[in-house]
């Protein structure tokens, strides 16, 4: 077996304090899970890790923080832990490399997507849809053929799934033992706890956002991000019923509901990922995994740029800068398939597999009881 | 920049929880109040950074306390530990005002949690920091910043002005550098001596060399000194502190609470000469952990061996530190620097004696032994499954005893039995008054709130006149 990361034996000794200590167990799901375990291997840590949500109430509670000479420091600690093990299962192997400097990598993919989708349009249609204005009916596959958008969606889209899911398969089986069938309790929980991001509520006050007050600003702006994201996959489904079942081709009236789901969700993505990237910026750096900013902060940028391209297509739609804005938002948003298993992105699944698996073991297994 | 030439309304010496209530009160009757930390700002909070919970009386079911917990019931309990070495009026007017407790430390921005497994079962009688002390000091600071409280950290108080009872100005380290800070009423709220060896050497000799400080290395009792040198009444054993049973490896200072161990009752506890001295099963630990720490401290070099085996493993709390372990009884004494021979010895007489009986964790179980000095008498089990296992052990020192002696105003009182002009005390440097001996969780919290809340109440009120 490959040898043990530095943060693997800090987040060990740093458990077998919190588990005598146990003061924050009122926080999130990460401390009643710990207190059903007596000794920490690594399949246990890595599920603690991607169960804690960053939400640094630990941190900034603790008696043992830095600078005292246990220096416990779980939110930066579990997020390297995390980072890790999006490597470790990252399919296919090897790929795990790719997070090694994820900030450089998803801002080059990015690029080179924006670059690649301006090459092509011109090369494969008429150089001047990039600047002429295009009305009317299948007005967006005269930039980017419609084979073309379709099948590089399908492509990347399903290459991302297909390698999550694979990435999945690889966590859940090294982070426990399997647990039996699948029961509808647990797996109703852990969607709840994803749907209202239960464990950023810091037991209903909030968290350390910034510093050791308590605030809901994290929580409310992931869900943003997250909800905006959901309403863009919405437009693009709703569109592509459209397409196919009903013949309407785009462009829609900005009040149909492919342009009214593309709009809220693209203004919703921008508030949250420029929030969160601002929280970033201006947070305690003490519970911050230093090493992990940049890949972070691409991400954010990245999902912000699909937003403001999307908003921007929509609103130059009808002149001649829609070419190349359709051309970047497509190029922007091809990267962003390839990328999902690479990137940030992934956290999303084994977040979800992490809070699954919790709520299956608080149905089966209790805490390990004080003896007096 | 904070101008140290004004003259405060009041000045608090202290950072803790005791000291940040009679600073919020203050200032809240409109005091202009200055609070002198000795620790840096991460350290700051003196004991109560280490601190969980608060004992409040209550008279039915609240958000964060169960059933009831009423004066009688809360008396009784503290007569118990103290065995009487209390001041009844004092400690009844500290229970009944401990029902304001919560509420007082809420409106300060402090969050209780709902009880859960918690370590000993304390739900009833005890309201919970979210996230434990340094939770509750953060919250008393960041409310005490935004009343517009000057915070000073890295600042102990080192000599008070006293003249005829009355204090005109304090002689401070402030980051380093020499000052003084004028005031009209002065608050101390900077704890006990239990961090200072030398002041421990005093009564222990070179025992106080291997006594681990639980909480903040700032206790070093200078103020209380000071005081006490310049004619304030004394009160509470001065030789007398309250010590737990810690893991020998722990830090020497601030290690807190995780550096306690649970696994006496489970055991059998023998000294480096190899003897028992003690009944390890007399009670629950709950009501036997706080003797422990006293019997360890006099044992021969203030060390002693907790040894069982696999099969106690699951009855106690995981320590932070891993036990020794062995396959043998010698193995084990050799691993530890134990006589071998002598370790074998009395854990056969200990078999020996062991009783037949049904074992129970959790309660007083009729697990005894039968002829052995000192007996063990409950959770006696034989010790024969290996591996075996060693938690080592060392008193680690919770607070001392000695304090300035207070009236119902929290008003320092001077020896010849008057009140101070302008003194007040709060926190540990008092609590002595009323807890003479023996603890009960979560009362020094009580103490804090309650005589913090009355000496910033009465300075604020002095200073108005």
């Amino acid at each position: 077996m490959a040898q043990e990361s530095q943060a693997i034996t800090d987040a060990r000794q740093y458990m077998e304090v919190c588990n005598a200590c146990r003061y924050c167990e009122s926080y999130c799901a990460v401390f009643p899970a710990m207190t059903m375990r007596r000794a920490f291997t690594e399949g246990d840590l890595t599920h603690l890790a991607n169960l804690c949500h960053g939400c640094k109430g630990c941190y900034h509670a603790c008696q043992y923080a830095p600078p005292h000479a246990f220096g416990i420091n779980l939110p930066a600690t579990f997020a390297e832990i995390r980072q890790e093990s999006y490597a470790q299962h990252a399919w296919p192997a090897g790929f795990g490399q790719l997070f090694a400097r994820n900030g450089t990598l998803v801002s080059l993919v990015a690029t080179l997507g924006v670059a690649l989708a301006l090459i092509l349009s011109v090369a494969l249609q008429d150089p001047a849809v990039l600047w002429s204005a295009q009305r009317g009916a299948g007005a967006f596959f005269r930039v980017v053929p419609h084979w073309l958008m379709i099948s590089l969606g399908v492509l990347t889209f399903g290459f991302a799934l297909f390698a999550m899911t694979m990435g999945a398969r690889s966590y859940w089986n090294a982070t426990g033992s399997p647990s039996g069938a699948f029961s509808a309790g647990p797996a109703t929980e852990a969607v709840t706890d994803i749907v209202t991001l239960r464990n950023l509520g810091g037991g209903g006050h909030g968290c350390n956002d910034l510093d050791d007050s308590f605030s809901m600003r994290r929580r409310w702006l992931h869900q943003a991000l997250f909800g905006g994201f959901m309403l863009c996959f919405a437009a693009t489904c709703t569109g592509t019923i459209y397409h196919y079942f009903f013949g309407w081709t785009s462009p829609h009236s900005f009040f149909s509901l492919p342009v009214q789901f593309g709009f809220w969700g693209g203004v919703l993505m921008m508030i949250g990922a420029a929030g969160l990237a601002q929280v970033k910026v201006i947070t305690d750096p003490g519970p911050v995994a230093k090493k992990l900013a940049g890949g972070e902060f691409a991400i954010l940028g990245l999902l912000f740029l699909i937003a403001a391209t999307g908003l921007l297509l929509l609103a130059v739609r009808h002149t001649g800068a829609m070419g190349i804005m359709l051309a970047i938002h497509l190029g922007l948003v091809f990267a962003f398939f390839l990328l999902m298993p690479y990137s940030k992105m992934v956290h999303g699944v084994y977040r979800g597999l992490a809070l699954l698996r919790n709520a299956q073991e608080k149905r089966r297994m209790q805490p390990i009881a004080a003896g007096g | 920049m904070v101008d140290l030439t004004e003259t405060f309304d009041v000045l608090v010496a202290g950072g803790g929880n005791a000291a940040l209530c009679a600073a919020i009160t203050a200032c809240r009757a409109g005091a202009r109040v200055v609070v002198a930390e000795h620790a840096p700002k991460p350290m700051r909070g003196g004991n109560s950074r280490h601190t969980r919970n608060v004992r409040s009386l209550h008279h039915g079911p609240t958000g964060v306390l169960t059933d009831s917990y009423l004066e009688e019931e809360y008396w009784d309990d503290l007569r118990r530990v103290t065995a009487g070495k209390t001041n009844e009026p004092l400690a009844r007017m500290c229970i009944r005002a401990s029902e304001e407790a919560p509420k007082f430390l809420e409106s300060c921005g402090v969050v209780f949690q709902p009880s859960l497994s918690g370590t000993l079962s304390l739900s009833r009688t005890n309201a919970f920091f979210l996230g434990g002390g340094k939770a509750l000091v953060n919250a008393l600071y960041r409310t005490a910043e935004a009343l517009g409280i000057t915070i000073l950290y890295d600042t102990e108080v080192q000599h008070v002005v006293v003249k005829d009872g009355f204090a005109t100005e304090a002689v401070v380290s402030h980051r380093g550098f020499p000052a003084t800070i004028k005031f009209k009423a002065f608050i101390a709220s900077a704890g006990g001596f239990q961090a200072n060896r030398e002041w421990l050497r005093k009564y222990w000799g070179d025992a106080a060399d291997n006594f681990q400080i639980r909480g903040t290395p700032y206790a070093q009792g200078r103020l209380l000194k000071d005081l006490l040198s310049q004619g304030v009444q004394e009160v509470g054993d001065p030789t007398q502190f309250h010590a737990v049973a810690n893991d020998a490896r722990a830090p020497m200072e601030d290690g807190g609470l995780a550096m306690r161990l649970d696994c006496v009752p489970f055991s059998i506890v023998v000294n480096r000469d190899v003897e028992r001295f003690y009944d390890e099963g007399e009670d629950v630990w709950p009501k036997r952990y706080a003797i422990w720490g006293r019997l360890i401290a006099q044992q021969p070099d203030q060390m002693a061996f907790a040894i069982n085996d696999s099969q106690a493993q699951l009855n106690y709390l995981p320590p932070v530190f891993a036990p020794y372990k062995a396959d043998s009884i010698a193995e084990l004494a050799g691993i530890i620097g134990l006589d071998a021979a002598k370790l074998e010895k009395v854990v056969a007489d200990y078999n020996a004696a062991v009783q037949p009986g049904t074992f129970v964790a959790q309660s007083l179980d009729d697990c005894r032994t039968e002829g052995l000095t000192p007996p063990k008498s409950h959770w006696a089990r034989k010790i024969d499954q290996p591996p075996y296992y060693c938690h080592p052990l060392r008193p680690g020192i919770t607070f001392t005893f000695l304090s300035v002696k207070v009236n119902e105003q929290a008003r320092v009182l001077m020896a010849d039995g008057k009140p101070s002009g302008n003194m007040f005390a709060s926190g540990e440097i008092m609590s002595g008054n009323i807890l003479g001996q023996g603890y009960l969780a979560g009362f020094g919290m009580a103490i804090g709130t309650v005589f913090g809340r009355i000496a910033g109440a009465e300075a604020a009120k002095l200073v108005r006149n």
